[in-house]
């Protein structure tokens, strides 16, 4: 039901690139080829952390044709859950861990006269990975990339040495911003918009793009949500018949899995739709935090993505 | 009468709005025949200093009121096809931020659309509004032949004579209705020829 | 296991047949004795030995003739096969699925040599051995997607992925059940299914969309569907029905056992990795009545599916006028006996028909 075979990868390499950001390299145990994918798709990561199982998502950043490995950067997140921690203090070269297939949620729309890419800080990954596919295969890009500090600027000198036409750095800490409204003026009509960053820039160009008429569909912008902690709460699983308890720090789907119940996913960020699981009935709140459902469907109480949205109250019961 | 209500249909069926004035850079609006009140229902002082119009009268006298309202450009032709070339270099030349209104029969509306989305413009990003006459651009199927101002159905294919179901299945892409053949399966059995809204 | 391919025609006189290997491997489509319309979909990672679902793209005894029928099609109408410009990476995907796919499963058949770029295909039943420059469209006879579809049984509809639906912006179909490529290209799902009845409402189109958006690589899906045809006639074009919808009625009550012709396709669904497109194949396998009565379970069940069908379908799949005649045919085997569930022929199990 999860999807597709898992790909088991030994870790070649890990490379700090800075205070806050690591790289991480794999390649398939069995010596194998990896699929190629399409820029900007994202795998998850199973971790071991003692007890606990956790499974993030990270944007692949290596060369889409390139086989033989694949290499993900995570940010240290201090006040996270704990899945980038255990990458930086836990994973070790040599390691055997467990991917997902390639999953697209922010693939570039071919068609595109022009590709003009905004990143914030880790938000660069997937860019990395459509940079190499557009280099590969021709076509017209611009990167506009903002960092707090040179010392925090992962991956720039390599951006602005190899494409120092296309790729535009600005330092938070140097007062440097992007003029975003001079920016969108007089691109060529059928550029597209790609964002990828913190959920504040994100909203910034959305709307300054709406607001210059830009069509909805020349936008595109992938936030994963961690899932955040919060209460214990107690669900029943009606069709498996279970009664499962869900962590301060573990997500309703990562306890939907550690009781052996199988459900579907895909981003396991709230944005894709995949684990979209029926309520049977609840007497509670409801704590809805993806982007997948809409108002409607928040306030009937008849759906949640047990990805990222969480319940405080006395029943839950999922069609699970 | 302008306006006309269609009856619901297929889901490929375009369905045509109100235009309504939005943000943009610019505003390219092209029309024909009673498409003209669209424009001028919806024109503004500040939409008008940045827009284009092209518009093809066919026979009807709103091209006086359309110059009075003293868009940025104006151009007045004879058919869809001499404006063709126009079209072409204003989208060519367009920035992001255009904004594009199309309004009168479906035919012309549908080959703009296809101008505009060629360019790279989504189509639904595209202001729609019916106006005037209902007779449409049909492609027959067998021949490809496509045929202007079709309004009755069954139609006899102006190109192979094939005598053609006039579907309301649309391609964007081709901007045209389908025409399929009616007698196929028992030539010469062909129903009395009607209006498609009759 | 090796495959002898038949010498046949899918027009003029029709000379196809199918072996008793073929009948017995056949995909009936009705796994109860009533039909209507689901979404049905599941995974495609093999099945059954010798079963059309075992490999990922099915070769079998029709292959050699069937390609030679879409080159005749092709001449005559190079429209059936499209790609707008924005496709030809999932061209270029579509060829490295099919060739692998096929080597590996299907190796004394087709040979893929590699050599990073430099790749050498060679296709044995058609006699074709070619090298070229993989992603260098410069290097092969056609765009990557018809070079390879017009060694591959089965229509091909490569679909575009963005706005959250699925845009048909390529295809090679030569053997469609009555829809054109030629106007239905650059639609999305729901247009170009719009002229299928009943299904959206019932919200079957919403949901296969779902289903379909989230196809992840290595997770490839499959489904059946079905239609009838007088004659094997692999080209019911829309383009062509002038030429052949009269077929329909040249059937006869001594006829159509052999005429009628149940048309299967098996469709099956890949996420494509460098493009993120969705290659959806749609293969055809023509079985007339007079063989599928010779299997009992299948002969009672298509009695009864025909006969309860609902106007609208049989109308929609074109066989409303020919029905009585059909029924006709088949209520002679029809006994009146339970059937098992399952479209499997269950021949060591199901009884032998009391009639017929």
């Amino acid at each position: 039901m999860s999807g597709a075979q898992k790909i088991p990868v030994t870790v070649m390499a890990v490379v700090p690139l800075n205070e806050l950001v690591t790289r991480f390299e794999f390649k398939r145990t069995d010596g194998g080829l990896l699929p190629t994918f399409s820029g900007g798709a994202h795998t998850v990561v199973e971790m071991r952390d003692g007890d606990t199982p956790r499974m993030n998502p990270y944007s692949l950043m290596s060369d889409p044709m390139d086989q033989r490995s694949y290499a993900i950067s995570v940010r240290r997140d201090d006040a996270g859950r704990g899945g980038s921690l255990f990458m930086h203090k836990n994973v070790h070269v040599g390691d055997e861990m467990v991917i997902s297939n390639p999953v697209n949620l922010f693939s570039l729309d071919l068609r595109a006269k022009k590709q003009l890419f905004i990143a914030g800080g880790i938000g660069i990954t997937p860019f990395l990975a459509q940079i190499k596919q557009m280099e590969r295969l021709g076509g017209r890009w611009e990167l506009h990339y903002t960092c707090r500090s040179k010392a925090l600027g992962s991956y720039v000198d390599e951006l602005t040495t190899q494409h120092p036409n296309e790729a535009h750095v600005y330092y938070d800490d140097q007062e440097q911003r992007i003029d975003l409204t001079a920016l969108l003026d007089g691109q060529p009509i059928g550029t597209h918009v790609y964002v990828c960053g913190p959920k504040g820039m994100i909203d910034w160009v959305r709307k300054t793009a709406a607001a210059e008429g830009w069509p909805r569909e020349s936008i595109h912008y992938e936030e994963f949500l961690a899932p955040q902690s919060g209460k214990p709460f107690e669900v029943k699983l009606a069709v498996s018949n279970k009664v499962i308890q869900v962590g301060e720090q573990e997500s309703l789907l990562e306890a939907i899995e550690r009781s052996g119940v199988d459900a579907p996913y895909l981003c396991r960020g709230g944005a894709c739709g995949q684990c979209e699981t029926r309520v049977i009935d609840y007497t509670g709140n409801f704590i809805h935090r993806d982007h997948w459902l809409d108002d409607a469907e928040h306030v009937s109480g008849e759906k949640i993505m047990p990805c990222v949205s969480r319940f405080e109250g006395k029943t839950l019961v999922l069609d699970r | 009468m302008s306006k006309f209500a269609f009856p619901p249909s297929m889901t490929s069926r375009p369905v045509y709005g109100r235009l309504e004035p939005r943000a943009g850079s610019a505003h390219l609006m092209i029309a024909d025949a009673e498409g003209a009140e669209a424009i001028l229902d919806v024109a503004t002082p500040d939409m008008m200093a940045k827009a284009h119009i092209i518009y093809i009268p066919k026979g009807t006298d709103f091209g006086d009121r359309l110059r009075a309202l003293s868009p940025a450009q104006y151009y007045e032709g004879p058919s869809y096809a001499a404006a063709e070339q126009r079209i072409a270099k204003a989208f060519d030349d367009a920035k992001m931020g255009l904004q594009v209104y199309l309004s009168g029969t479906e035919g012309v509306i549908g080959q703009a659309q296809h101008a505009a989305m060629q360019a790279g413009v989504p189509h639904t990003a595209i202001q729609t509004e019916h106006r005037g006459s209902t007779a449409r651009r049909m492609q027959c199927v067998h021949c490809k032949g496509i045929t202007e101002d079709v309004e009755t159905d069954p139609f006899q294919c102006s190109h192979c004579g094939l005598h053609l179901f006039v579907r309301d299945h649309y391609s964007r892409r081709l901007a045209a209705f389908q025409g399929v053949n009616i007698d196929a399966e028992d030539p010469g059995n062909v129903p009395e020829a009607k209006g498609i809204y009759e | 296991m090796t495959i002898q391919f038949n010498d046949e025609t899918f027009r003029d006189d029709y000379s196809f047949h199918n072996s008793d290997r073929a009948l017995k491997r056949f995909p009936f489509p009705f796994h109860e004795d009533s039909y209507m319309y689901s979404v049905n979909m599941e995974q495609h990672q093999g099945g059954p030995s010798d079963s059309i679902y075992e490999k990922r793209f099915d070769v079998d005894e029709h292959y050699v003739s069937e390609m030679r029928d879409r080159a005749i099609v092709l001449a005559d109408d190079p429209l059936r096969c499209q790609s707008l410009p924005h496709m030809t990476l999932a061209g270029w995907d579509l060829l490295e699925l099919i060739m692998v796919s096929k080597s590996e499963d299907y190796p004394d058949l087709f040979e893929l040599h590699r050599d990073g770029d430099q790749w050498r295909w060679v296709n044995k039943p058609m006699g074709i051995d070619d090298s070229f420059t993989f992603l260098d469209e410069a290097t092969l006879p056609y765009g990557p997607m018809e070079y390879i579809t017009r060694q591959t049984q089965g229509d091909f509809a490569v679909l575009d992925q963005r706005d959250d639906n699925l845009w048909m912006d390529a295809g090679m179909i030569t053997t469609q059940a009555d829809w054109s490529l030629d106007f239905d290209i650059g639609m999305n799902f729901f247009e170009w299914h719009a002229p299928v009845p009943l299904a959206h409402e019932k919200g079957i189109f919403v949901r296969a969309l779902k289903f379909l958006l989230n196809i992840q690589q290595g997770a490839p899906a499959r489904r059946l569907n079905w239609t009838l045809t007088v004659n094997p006639l692999l080209d019911t074009s829309p383009e062509n029905y002038h030429k052949w919808g009269i077929q329909k009625t040249s059937m006869t009550p001594e006829t159509v056992g052999a005429k009628q012709h149940l048309r299967v396709e098996l469709q099956t669904f890949f996420r494509l990795p460098r493009s993120n497109a969705l290659v959806f194949p749609i293969r055809c396998y023509l079985c007339s009545f007079q063989d599928l009565t010779k299997t009992p379970k299948w002969a009672r069940r298509l009695h009864r599916v025909i006969r309860d069908l609902p106007d609208e379908l049989a109308t929609y799949k074109g066989f409303i006028d020919n029905r009585p005649m059909m029924l006709d045919y088949l209520s002679q085997f029809d006994d009146g006996l339970p059937t098992s569930l399952g479209i499997w022929p269950d021949l060591d199990t199901e009884p032998p028909l009391q009639k017929g």
